[in-house]
Order: C-alpha cells, then structure tokens, then sequence
C-alpha cells in the first residue's frame, strides 16, 4: 500500500477513537445520561392500561410535588392527544424530575431546548430530570406520533 | 495484470424472458417512487406551512400521505431495487442465469403484497407510518401485503443463493467472482438482518390485527422493529455499493483498487446487524449499560464506511488521473460528469459524505438527546437513504433502463440536470431539516396546523425544507420523464451487457483470503453477535407484556 493510503487509514482510526472517548467522557465524566430502566406498570388481568396507570403510585396523584429545596417531581401521563397536567409551574432555578408514562399509544415527551427527551411507552416509566434556569414557557410536546391529532398534543412547564 | 469482478468477460447469458422479469422488478420499484415523491412534496411545503396535502384526492390525513411515503420509498422502492437488480448482478457475475420460476415467485410476491399495502393505506386503514409502532393498529391487509414483500426478498435470497451454490459445484476450487460474492452478500446480510420484523409481523402484528388476540407489547414490538429497522438502511445502500464498488470504476475509466477490501467491507456489514437500540437511546425500560455497548458499536459501522470511501476514492482518483486531470483536486473535474449515470452518483456519494457526518452525530448517545424524533433526523437520512441511495439508483438507471429497453438513452443533457436539480434540493432541505431540529422541531407532525405558536427559527427552517423538498420534486419529475421517453421515444441500440469493472489486486487462490468465502463461519459469527445483544434484552423482557389494546384513532 503507498503511504498516504496507511496515512489515511490511520487517520481514521484515529479519529474513531477519540470519537469514542469524547462518548465515553461526556457520558461518565459529565454526568449527561440518557433515560434508562424506571420501573413498569403491571396490568391486573380483567384491568384496562389506563385503570392501572390511575391505581399505580405515583400515577394515582399526577401533578407537581416539591422534594425538597429547589427540587420537584412532576408526575405526569400522555393520552392521546394531551398531557396531564396540562401545565407544570415552577420557580427558575428548580431542577425538576419528570416522571412520565401513557395510558394509550407511544407518545413522546419532548422540551425544545433542554435536554428533555423521551419516549413515553404503553407499560415503562419514563424519568428524566432538568434544571430550569431560564425563566419562561417552555413548549413540552409530543414528538412521536400518536393518531390522528398528534400535533395537537402540547403543554407547558412555566418558569417563573 | 487486472483481474475482472465476474467470471466470464465474453458474453453474458441471460435469458429474455428472466431480463423482463428483472426489469418488471425494477420498474414496480421506480412506480411506488413516483407516488412516493408526490407525498414527499406535499410534506415538505408542510413544514413550510402549506398545507397541501389536504387538496390530495382521498388523503384523510396528513399521516395517510406519510405512512404512503415511507412505505412506498423506504421499503417498496428499495426492496425492488434490490430484489431486480442484485439478481442481475449476480447472473452476471457468475455469468449464468438464475432461476426462472423464482424469478418469478418473488415479483409476484411483491407485487401481490404492495397491492395489499396499498389497499390497507389508501383506505384509510394503516395510517400507523412505516414504523407501524403497536399499539397503533392497522387492518391485516397492511400486515399480511408487509409479510409478503419481505418473502419476497426471501425468495430472491434462495434463487440467489441456488445460483452461487450451482456456480460452486461446476467450478470447484474456484474462488466466487467479487460481483456475485458482493450481490450474494447484500442477501445473507438481508436474511439474518430481517428476523426480527419477520417475528414482529408475523408472530404478534398479523394474529392481533385479526383479533385472535386481544392485546399487545409495545415495547417488544418496538425492539424486534429496530432489530431490522436499523440493518435495513445498510439494505438499503448495499445495492449501491454494488454499484460503487463494481461498476462505477468501469464507468470512470478506471479500477477497483482492492478485491478482498471490498470482500471485508461486505463481511463487515454482518457482524454490526445488532445495533438496532441505538434508535431507542430515549426509551425507557433498557438500562444504560446496553445503551452504552449499542453507542460503541455503532462506531464502529464508520469502518467500512471509510474502507469504502478510500476504496472509491482511490477508483475516481485513478479515472480522473487517466483523463488528463492534474493536481490536488484536478482529477475530480476531469471525472466524466457528462455521463448521467456518472454523474448522479458522484453527487451521491457527496451526499453520502454529509449524511455519513450528521450520523454520526445521530449515533452519539448524548447529541441523541437534543435531536430524537426532531427534524434533524429526516435532514440526516434525506442524504443518504433520500440521496445517496435514491440518486444512485437513478444514475443506475442510466444504464439499466437502457439495457432493458435495448433502446438509447433520451436526454443525457436533461438527465445531468435532473442529477443537479435534486442533489441541490436535498442540500438545502436538509439544511432546513437540520437547523430545524436543533431549534427543537419535532419530525412526523403536520406542523401548518399545529396549534401552539411555533418559534421563529422553525419558520426559516420550514421554508428551506419547502424550497428544497420542491427542488427535490422537480428533479425526481425530471428523472421519470427521461424514463419514459428512453422507454417509449427512443432509438433501438443493441445493448448486450452491463458496465462492470477488475481489480487491481485481484483475490488470492490461497492463504488467508479463500477463508473470506466460507460463509458458515461468518454468518454464525454474525448470529452470535444478534445473540450477544438481544439475549439479555429478551430474557430480561419476555414473556412479553401485552399491555396495549388496539388503538386506531387515525
Ligand atoms: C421529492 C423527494 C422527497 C421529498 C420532498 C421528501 C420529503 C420528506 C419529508 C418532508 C419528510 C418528513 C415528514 C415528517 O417527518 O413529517 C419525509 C420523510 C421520509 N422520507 Fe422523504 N422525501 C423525498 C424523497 C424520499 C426518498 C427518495 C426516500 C427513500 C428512498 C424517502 C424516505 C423517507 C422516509 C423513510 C421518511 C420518514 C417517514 C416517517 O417518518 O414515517 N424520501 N420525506
Ligand atoms: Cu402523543
Ligand atoms: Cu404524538
């Protein structure tokens, strides 16, 4: 082979490998994790999805609830085609866990400009948290598509 | 001191009746496009807020037209392609024919299943995408006309594989020419790559959709789908590379550089099948560490992109050289760009530099998290599945249409233009896409009636899309118009063969490399491999968890 090609394999070679460490520093280095296993909703027999999603802590009392100092958790479901709530309110500076699941289809669960972004699927729970510092209305919206009205389905966390 | 990619350089010896077989293959293909592209226009003046899909005759929703989209372009149109055209690479490059009545079978099993498709989708009973996520129903006919293009990539796998075996036993000792070895290789890969919707389709989707059962799994449906939906991109650009790597050295006047490079690369493909999470990076109910092994290993599919890359390069470069282009960059000006089939896929493969580019920051497991779902996906595969494979297989057609017509081709000139046009469309829709989705705007959403107030930076970004998706639109008009009147205005020319090309190191009779064509090896590696990362996923998950009641509100 002449040099240039070895050159260039090499190159690439290492160019994949500091690919691959920048992967590995951002994710353990930064802290910057991707939503994994959270927990399932388990469907009596004789019981609908949503019935048991209604009756599985803490999805029996959606809404926003304070942690602690600055820290919230905001229990929330998707059911085509809406969040509920609606609208989640809190002060700037807040980190706020969202834990999410639907009572139908897939949905999505998505903040344009944050970093929240997952999949609400029909049985899993989904968690992710974010700090809001910013304030403002933040658009949540429904990023996979989910019937006929998909792009209808929206809500807002408020920052203020 | 070259060595050819088939075995027999004199004559090709195909029979009339298994070249229309082919070409009705093809064309079936190139048919679903046309429909296919006029959905994508209605898609992209969406994104720039026009709603023109609503004037569609009988198009209930915006969902309809997009399920039609990515099912007539991403499975329709590609598996013809592949079920035509790699049968004929194969005759040839064993230089026998193939099975007649398998031949046969496949286009009657593609035919049959995309009018099933078809009926399911247009009457309003399959508006569920190409993705089909359960628990999102569609009515059997989708599921059934689903299961029988996928046999009929089967069957074309079996004609392929009698072929290559029948070759073996009359040659014994021999090594398999690069163009079959490339051609059977698209298939091994397709087979063991479609398990898994195979599973899904056939195993859950049909039986619920019937009603014999009464629930599903999502998230079991969900995982056996990206089993193959991510393989299926490399189905998808294979074929492609067939031509790449085979023919376009020919075209341009050249060589291939490496036969067992271009042996490897293909190998390559079979042991990253497994890589499917990585498109359920955001989903829940897989545990970070899976997702961090997926992450890894997709890296990994950059290899053979870049063997193939140094692999063409150094083809072009060499073709360039011989037609008297000089310097750091001359030889690629002194390419024969006024060859349409050139042409086109040079600008395929510059798309495919900018898709490869933005994939890879798909696949980092963290980028992943501004861009899931957004716009920016779409941006990404315009350019390799909507450009790289779409325009190659339209500078393939170049030649192919003529040698099925035995007529000349019409319209070099108009064809050079119609390249252009739509390479310069999926540019600037891509960048629409792209500058989109990092702004947050979601894909799959019929954004001119949405009804929140949407940010000023998705505005531009749709109007790009528009622009671009329009520009994509003329193109692709330009493309079938030249079809047609090669097919029906044109001169008879006797066109008895097909463009194929030799090797500068040609493949070794003995050491190491002979062991690149015992496959039972490598397709028990590749399964292995399947095992390894869908094993624990499926025992940690089964028996399957079936939650979800039809949904069909659509
Ligand atoms: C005139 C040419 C084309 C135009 C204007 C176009 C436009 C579009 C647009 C705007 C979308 C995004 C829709 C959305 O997410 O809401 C889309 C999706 C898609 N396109 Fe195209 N496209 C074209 C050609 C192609 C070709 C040639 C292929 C493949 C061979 C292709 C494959 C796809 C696929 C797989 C999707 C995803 C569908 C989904 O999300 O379910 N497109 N197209
Ligand atoms: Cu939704
Ligand atoms: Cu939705």
């Amino acid at each position: 082979m002449e040099a240039y090609e070895k050159l260039f394999l090499w190159f690439s070679i290492a160019l994949l490998a500091l690919l691959l460490v920048a992967l590995a520093y951002t994710s353990f280095a930064m802290h910057v994790h991707v939503p994994g296993d959270a927990g399932m909703i388990m469907v009596k027999p004789g019981q609908t999805l949503a019935g048991a999603v209604l009756t599985t802590p803490p999805f029996d009392h959606p809404g926003l609830r304070q942690l602690g100092p600055g820290r919230y958790e905001a229990v929330m479901f998707g059911q085509a085609w809406s969040f509920y709530p609606r609208e989640i309110d809190v002060p700037a500076g807040s980190e706020v866990t969202f834990r999410a699941t639907s009572v139908d289809v897939t949905h999505g669960f998505f903040i344009p400009g944050t970093r929240v972004n997952m999949m609400l699927i029909p049985g899993l729970i989904s968690v992710t948290s974010y700090r809001f510092d910013k304030p403002g209305t933040y658009l949540l919206l429904c990023h996979e598509y989910c019937g006929l009205l998909h792009h209808t389905m929206n809500a807002q966390v408020v920052v203020k | 001191m070259s060595t050819p990619v088939v075995y027999r350089t004199d004559e090709f010896p195909l029979p009339d009746s298994q070249r229309n077989l082919i070409r009705w293959t093809v064309y079936l293909g190139f048919a679903a496009l046309t429909v296919g592209v006029a959905q994508g226009l209605a898609q992209a003046l969406n994104y720039a807020r026009i709603d023109l899909f609503h004037y569609y005759p009988g198009m209930r929703s915006y969902y309809e037209g997009l399920t039609v989209h990515g099912v007539f372009n991403a499975i329709v149109l590609t598996f013809a392609f592949a079920n035509g055209f790699i049968a004929l690479t194969t005759a040839r490059g064993l230089g026998r024919p193939l099975n007649g009545a398998l031949l046969m079978a496949s286009l009657g099993a593609l035919a049959l299943g995309s009018a099933l498709v078809s009926i399911a989708m247009f009457s309003g009973h399959a508006s569920v995408l190409y993705t089909f996520y359960p628990p999102l129903q569609a009515s059997p006919a989708f599921y059934l006309g689903l299961a029988l293009i996928v046999i009929s990539t089967w069957i074309t796998s079996i004609n392929i594989f009698l072929t290559v075996a029948r070759w073996r036993r009359e040659h014994p000792g021999a090594r398999i020419p690069l163009l079959a070895y490339m051609s059977m290789m698209v298939y091994v890969f397709w087979d063991i790559s479609s398990i898994g919707v195979a599973a899904e389709v056939v195993g859950m989707l049909l039986p619920w959709s019937l009603g014999w059962s009464a629930a599903t799994d999502p998230m079991l449906g969900r995982s056996l789908f990206w089993l193959t939906g991510h393989p299926i991109v490399y189905f998808w650009l294979l074929p492609v590379y067939v031509s790449w790597y085979a023919m376009i050295p020919r075209q341009v006047g050249s060589v291939l550089f490496s036969d067992s490079v271009a042996r490897i690369v293909f190998l390559m493909f079979l042991l990253i099948i497994p890589i499917g999470f990585h498109h359920q990076f955001v989903d829940p109910g897989l545990s970070p560490g899976l997702k961090f092994m997926v992450a890894v290993m997709t890296f990994v599919v950059f290899i053979p992109s870049l063997l193939t890359a140094f692999s063409v390069m150094y083809s072009l470069e060499i073709g360039g050289r011989r037609a008297g282009g000089r310097g750091l960059l001359g030889w690629f000006f002194a390419l024969p760009w006024s060859d349409p089939s050139v042409c086109a896929q040079i600008l395929a493969m510059l798309a495919f530099l900018l898709g490869g580019i933005t994939g890879l920051m798909n696949a980092s497991y963290e980028m992943n998290l501004e861009i899931h779902n957004t716009a920016f996906v779409p941006g990404h595969f315009h350019m390799t599945v909507g450009a790289a494979v779409a325009l190659s297989y339209m500078g393939i057609a170049y030649w192919l249409v003529p040698y099925f017509e035995q007529k000349r081709l019409w319209g070099a000139r108009l064809a050079r233009w119609q390249a252009w046009i739509y390479f310069v469309g999926v540019l600037i829709f891509a960048r629409g896409m792209i500058s989109g989705g990092l702004a947050g705007m979601p894909r799959r959403t019929a954004i001119a009636l949405v009804s929140y107030p949407i940010p000023e930076s998705w505005k531009l970004a749709g109007i790009l899309v528009g622009v671009g998706g329009a520009l994509m639109s003329v193109g692709a008009v330009l493309f079938f118009f030249v079809l047609f009147m090669t097919t029906f205005f044109s001169e008879p020319a006797a066109i008895t063969d097909i463009p194929f090309t030799s090797t500068y190191v040609g493949p070794a009779l003995e050491g190491w490399q002979p062991r690149l064509d015992r496959l039972r090896i490598w397709i028990g590696l590749a399964i292995l491999m399947v095992a390894i990362v869908y094993g624990p996923f499926l025992v940690h998950h089964l028996p399957p968890r079936v939650v979800s009641m039809p949904f069909r509100a659509y």
